[in-house]
C-alpha cells in the first residue's frame, strides 16, 4: 500500500506546486491529443455519415472494416507511419519523424475507425427518421449531410471523446514516431512508461493519476458542452 | 413530429455554432503552431541507449550541453542495436551508444566516419540477496555457469542493446551456446535495462546490468550486486556522427560541435562529476586510443 499512498501525495504535490517539467508534458498530451481528434472527427464523421446515407458498392466492406478497426493495434499504427515518415521511407523528404506532428498523424489514424463507427451508427438511426424530410425538403444528400450531423451533435460528441479518449490513453504508437524525447515529444503516457522502467514506480503511478485527472476534467467539460448544445 | 420541428429550430441556428467551432478550432491551431515554433531551434537528434537514460544521465547532462553549446539535443533511448538502426535510416544525427563491435561493423558499412570513445562503467551482475544460485564474489564466467548449472531464473534484455550484446558474448566466454542451452529458467524480455531490472526484482532473477541504470534504479526489492570488477564487465560508450554522404539529411555541424563538446575536456568533467549518492556513475575517456 505504501507505493499508493506514495503516489496519491506526489500527484497532490505535481499537481499543486504546477511542476514546469510536468505542465509541460500535460500540455503536449492535451494538444497532441486533441488536435488529433479533431483530424480524425474531421475527416471520420462525414465518411461515417455518408456510410449510413448513401448505397454504394462495396459499403458492407467499408463498415465491417471500420468496425474491425476499433481494435488497431496503436503498436502497428505506430510501426506503419514510422515507417511512412522515416528519412529512408517514401515521406521522410518531410522530415517529421520524431516530431508532436508525427504522433499527431498516429493518433489521428487511430482516431478515424472510432469515429467512422461511432457516427455511422448514429447515422443509420437518424436517417431512418428524418431521411425522407430532409430530402423532401429539396436538399441532395451532400446537403443534408449537415442537418443529419446536426440532429445527432450529442453522438458526435461522444464520438470526438471517445476518439479523444483513445488518443490520450495510448502509448505503443507515440513512443514509436515520437520517440519520448525529453521536452520535445514526452507526453503523459510516455513519461509514465519512463519512470516506470527507471523503478520510479511511485512517480509514474502519479504521473498516471494526474493524466485520470484530466481525463474526467476533459469528460466533465464536454459534458457541459453538450448540455450548452442541447439547451433551447 | 414536435421532436422534428424542435431539431429543425436547431438546424436553423447552426451558423451561429459553426461559427464558435470555427473560432474554437482557429484558436486551438495557432496555440499549436506557436508551440511547434518555439521547438524550431538548433537542434539534433541523438539516437542512444536506454542505459544513459535510464541512469538519469541526460537528464543531468542535456541542459549543461543546451547551456554551453546552444544545441538542443533531443534523445531516443532505445538500446544500442535499435539506435544503429535508426541512424543506418538516416532518422538520427548522432549516435551514442555501448558496444564496441557493433560500432565498428556501423563504420564499416560506411554509415560513420569515425567513433569516438567517450567513459565508460561497468556491467554488474545483480541477483537475489540470498543468492540461491551461490555466484557471489565469484568471477564472471564462473557465475553464469554456476547460473546455468542450477537453471537458477536469469533475466535477458533479449532486444539487441549493449548490454544484450555484452551478455551474450559473456555466455559465449564461458563456454556456454545460450541459443541451445536456454530453458524456461533465461528469459528473454525484449526490453530497455529498466524494464529487466524491475521483472529481476518481481521474480527474484538475476540480471546484468550496467552499473548506473542500477545505481539510479530506485525498485530493487531483494536484489543486489553479486559479480562485480571483472575485467570482462568493461562497459565502454562510444559517440559517432552519422555519415552525410550517406544520409544528407544529417545536421552535421551541430553534430560533430556536440561530439566534440562531448569529448573535450569540459564536457569530459562533467561527465565525471554526475553523480548518485556520492557515487560516480560514468568515467571519462575520449584521451584513451584504445577505448
Amino acid at each position: 500500500m505504501q507505493d499508493f499512498t506514495d503516489a496519491l501525495y506526489t500527484a497532490a504535490a505535481l499537481i499543486v506546486h504546477l511542476d514546469p517539467e510536468v505542465r509541460e508534458i500535460v500540455t503536449l498530451s492535451l494538444g497532441v491529443s486533441f488536435t488529433a481528434s479533431i483530424c480524425a472527427f474531421v475527416i471520420g464523421a462525414p465518411f461515417g455519415a455518408a456510410l449510413a446515407m448513401y448505397r454504394f458498392w462495396g459499403q458492407g466492406a467499408w463498415i465491417v472494416i471500420a468496425n474491425a478497426l476499433l481494435g488497431l493495434p496503436p503498436v502497428v499504427v505506430g510501426l506503419v507511419v514510422y515507417l511512412l515518415l522515416s528519412r529512408s521511407g517514401p515521406l521522410g523528404s518531410l522530415g517529421i519523424l520524431f516530431t508532436p506532428t508525427a504522433m499527431v498523424i498516429a493518433q489521428t489514424a487511430l482516431g478515424i475507425p472510432i469515429v467512422v463507427a461511432l457516427v455511422h451508427r448514429m447515422t443509420v438511426d437518424n436517417w431512418a427518421t428524418y431521411g425522407n424530410a430532409l430530402l423532401v425538403d429539396g436538399a441532395s444528400r451532400l446537403r443534408a449531410m449537415i442537418p443529419i450531423m446536426l440532429i445527432g451533435r450529442e453522438a458526435l460528441l461522444t464520438a470526438f471523446l471517445a476518439a479523444f479518449g483513445r488518443a490520450i490513453a495510448e502509448v505503443g504508437a507515440i513512443i514509436i514516431v515520437g520517440g519520448n524525447i525529453w521536452g520535445y515529444t514526452r507526453t503523459m503516457t510516455t513519461a509514465i512508461a519512463l519512470e516506470t522502467s527507471k523503478g520510479e514506480l511511485s512517480f509514474a503511478l502519479a504521473l498516471g493519476i494526474v493524466l485520470i485527472i484530466l481525463s474526467l476534467a476533459v469528460s466533465a467539460l464536454s459534458l457541459i458542452f453538450g448540455r450548452a448544445l442541447t439547451a433551447r | 413530429m414536435s421532436d422534428y420541428n424542435r431539431e429543425i429550430g436547431f438546424i436553423q441556428r447552426w451558423p451561429q455554432f459553426l461559427r464558435a467551432s470555427a473560432i474554437a478550432t482557429f484558436v486551438t491551431a495557432t496555440a499549436l503552431l506557436c508551440g511547434q515554433a518555439g521547438a524550431q531551434e538548433k537542434s539534433i537528434v541523438v539516437a542512444s541507449t536506454t542505459s544513459t537514460q535510464d541512469s538519469g544521465l541526460y537528464d543531468y547532462l542535456l541542459p549543461i550541453v543546451k547551456e554551453k553549446t546552444g544545441i538542443g539535443v533531443k534523445v531516443l533511448a532505445q538500446g544500442t542495436g535499435q539506435a544503429l538502426d535508426t541512424a543506418r535510416r538516416c532518422d538520427a544525427d548522432v549516435v551514442f551508444v555501448h558496444a564496441k563491435s557493433a560500432e565498428e561493423k556501423f563504420l564499416a558499412e560506411g554509415y560513420g566516419i569515425r567513433r569516438y570513445p567517450v567513459m565508460y562503467n561497468d556491467f554488474v551482475l545483480i541477483g537475489p540477496k540470498d543468492n540461491p544460485a551461490g555466484v557471489k564474489g565469484k568471477d564472471i564466467l564462473t557465475a553464469l555457469q554456476m547460473i546455468k548449472a542450477k537453471a537458477a531464473p536469469f533475466i535477458s534484455r533479449g532486444d539487441r542493446s549493449g548490454t544484450n550484446i555484452a551478455e551474450l558474448a559473456l555466455w559465449k566466454n564461458a563456454g556456454i551456446d545460450i541459443g541451445n542451452a536456454k530453458g524456461p529458467w533465461y528469459k528473454e524480455i525484449g526490453q530497455g535495462m529498466g524494464a529487466a531490472l524491475n521483472t529481476a526484482s518481481a521474480s527474484n532473477s538475476y540480471v546484468l546490468s550496467d552499473r548506473g541504470t542500477w545505481l539510479a534504479f530506485q525498485n530493487r526489492g531483494d536484489l543486489a550486486i553479486l559479480v562485480e570488477g571483472d575485467k570482462h564487465l568493461f562497459n565502454q560508450y562510444g559517440v559517432m556522427l552519422v555519415n552525410p554522404a550517406k544520409c544528407p539529411s544529417v545536421k552535421k555541424d551541430l553534430g560533430q560541435q556536440f561530439i566534440d563538446w562531448l569529448t573535450s575536456p569540459e564536457g569530459q568533467k562533467i561527465i565525471a562529476d554526475y553523480k548518485i549518492n556520492g557515487r560516480q556513475l560514468f568515467y571519462p575517456n575520449a584521451n584513451d586510443p584504445n577505448a
